[in-house]
């Protein structure tokens, strides 16, 4: 047994101890820890990258939100302009019909009125006739009672007439 | 006081030092004579294999000895009976080798004995052997039981160094085709890993700074590398690339040398590294028994805090090492296997794979 001339026995021992443990280890350690492992990191990556997968549709559906409320905002302004033009048309179209209506009314009660007062000045014209023609009547019966008066008129109306 | 104190011993550490190689002619006399302490007998017996486990001083686990002989055939028999220089059943151990001895009791070298004895060493490889296969399966059914939530336990402790291996060794030195190879780098990574560690404890064998056990892990490296090799590998050690006509007889050479020093390197590099470390360990230690016998027990005592704290700084750095040979062990085996499956050679010999550049 020198130090440097490898010994029969040892190298035998060696030989069979060493690729047994090393046939052994490889399946049933080796192989299962390092497909363990392998598995675990896969595991790990794949959560990674769903992870920034995840992150990248949170910013697109993000960025597409956004978009929505801002075209969103967009309708709603162009809505309610629309509704304010609208109200206003509606307010200047009601305060127009109005004041032609208040005109045509007016207008209607200026006729009537006037024709009212035609008829009634063609009243009291025809009163004021029959008034005079009860009152000349009246006058006429009166004055004709008596001869002299008579006389008086005819002598009166006579001279009257030969003045025309 | 305290700092004069600390300058005696610091000299009569560098002076021992520097007469180490005159101690030792003289420890080695003496223990001849007188049976007293050796520190270079001491340091190779504890680098080196034994029939039966020695824990302590005196206290020896007895280990099965298997025997096979042409005559005789498979024998087993406990280490115990040929422990001390005893013969058993016509056979006698002569150092650290058994020998089948003749009816006088003289060795017998036309008996040519196969030793596959349970050794110290094959024990530890056992033992080894049996806690990477609980530890593994125990972290396996943690990721069973776990499936899909975090780790847990011994399976939070191991996943960082199984990644380690995977994603800094093996994935970069062999490329998109890593996963084929990956069972046995981990297998190897873990194999020298425990037991280097094992080895650093007291007691421990030396079981990675055996030359048989490095030699089986580079062999079965230098396989798989040839083995899974392509036509751009082999053709890279026909015609390397970028090289003049001319040079070819002298680099083909270096290149066919160079596929055998690759698994060499591998061997000697793991070998010499647990081994160096064992013996500077060994020799800081057997600095106290020297200095016990030079000054008597006293002055024994008074180095024994300072190598302790040498030894324990000696400790620390192993367990360094411990972890940089499985780590270099696995690159350089990853790296050769990533020069033979590699799709288009790369002009860097294999010494980096980026993937990167595809069309160069």
């Amino acid at each position: 047994m020198d130090l440097l001339t490898p010994d029969i026995g040892l190298l035998f021992w060696q030989v069979v101890i060493f690729l047994g443990i090393f046939l052994i280890l490889r399946a049933f350690a080796w192989k299962p820890i390092t497909a363990s492992l392998k598995e675990r990191e896969d595991n790990i990556q794949s959560a990674l990258d769903l992870a920034e997968k995840t992150r990248a549709e949170m910013a697109a559906l993000k960025a597409d939100n956004e978009k929505l409320l801002a075209q969103a905002r967009i309708e709603r302004d162009t809505i309610l302009r629309g509704a304010k033009e609208t109200a206003d048309k509606m307010v200047a179209d009601a305060r127009d019909k109005a004041a032609a209506e208040g005109q045509r009314m007016l207008e209607l009660a200026r006729e009537s009125m006037q024709n009212e007062r035609q008829a009634l000045v063609a009243q009291m014209k025809k009163e004021v006739v029959m008034l005079s023609l009860d009152i000349a009547e009246k006058v006429l019966r009166k004055e004709l009672s008596d001869k002299a008066s008579q006389e008086q008129l005819v002598k009166e109306l006579v001279t009257n007439s030969r003045l025309n | 006081m305290m700092r004069s104190l600390i300058y005696k011993i610091s000299l009569c550490l560098a002076l021992f030092v520097s007469t180490l190689p005159a101690v030792k002619a003289q420890e080695t006399h003496e223990s001849a004579e007188h049976g007293e302490f050796n520190v270079g007998d001491m340091i190779m017996h504890h680098i080196k294999d034994e029939h039966g486990w020695e824990l302590a001083h005196g206290l020896t686990v007895p280990l099965p000895v298997i025997l096979y002989t042409q005559d005789r055939g498979l024998e087993v028999f406990s280490s115990s009976h040929i422990m001390h220089d005893e013969v058993y059943n016509g056979y006698k151990e002569h150092e650290g080798d058994i020998h089948r001895v003749t009816a006088t009791g003289e060795i017998d070298e036309s008996v040519k004995v196969w030793d596959f004895s349970i050794t110290k060493n094959v024990a530890s490889l056992l033992l080894s052997a049996i806690i990477l296969l609980a530890v593994f399966f125990s972290v396996r059914n943690g990721y069973e039981k776990n499936k899909g939530r975090a780790p847990k336990g011994i399976q939070s402790f191991l996943e960082p160094i199984i990644l380690f291996v995977r994603d800094e060794i093996a994935k970069p030195n062999i490329g998109p085709k890593y996963e084929r190879y990956l069972p046995y780098l981990l297998t190897l990574f873990f194999f020298i890993l425990i037991n280097n560690l094992l080895g650093l404890l007291p007691g421990g064998a030396n079981l990675t700074g055996n030359i048989a056990v490095t030699l089986v892990l580079a062999v079965i490296s230098f396989l798989i590398t040839n083995f899974s090799g392509n036509k751009h590998y082999w053709a890279h050690i026909i015609k390397p690339t970028g090289v003049p006509i001319a040079l070819l007889p002298i680099m083909i050479p270096v290149e066919i040398v160079g596929v055998f020093m690759k698994p060499f390197s591998l061997m000697v590099r793991l070998f010499a590294n647990i081994t160096a470390g064992h013996i500077i360990i060994l020799s800081l230690l057997g600095l106290i028994f020297i200095a016990r016998n030079l000054g008597g027990t006293g002055t024994g005592l008074a180095v024994s805090p300072l190598v302790t704290v040498f030894a324990l700084f000696m400790n620390g750095i192993e367990l360094l090492v411990a972890f940089l040979q499985a780590f270099i062990f696995t690159l350089l085996t990853s790296m050769y296997i990533g020069s033979a499956v590699e799709e288009h050679h790369e002009a860097d010999h294999g010494i980096g794979y980026e993937g990167t550049d595809p069309h160069h």
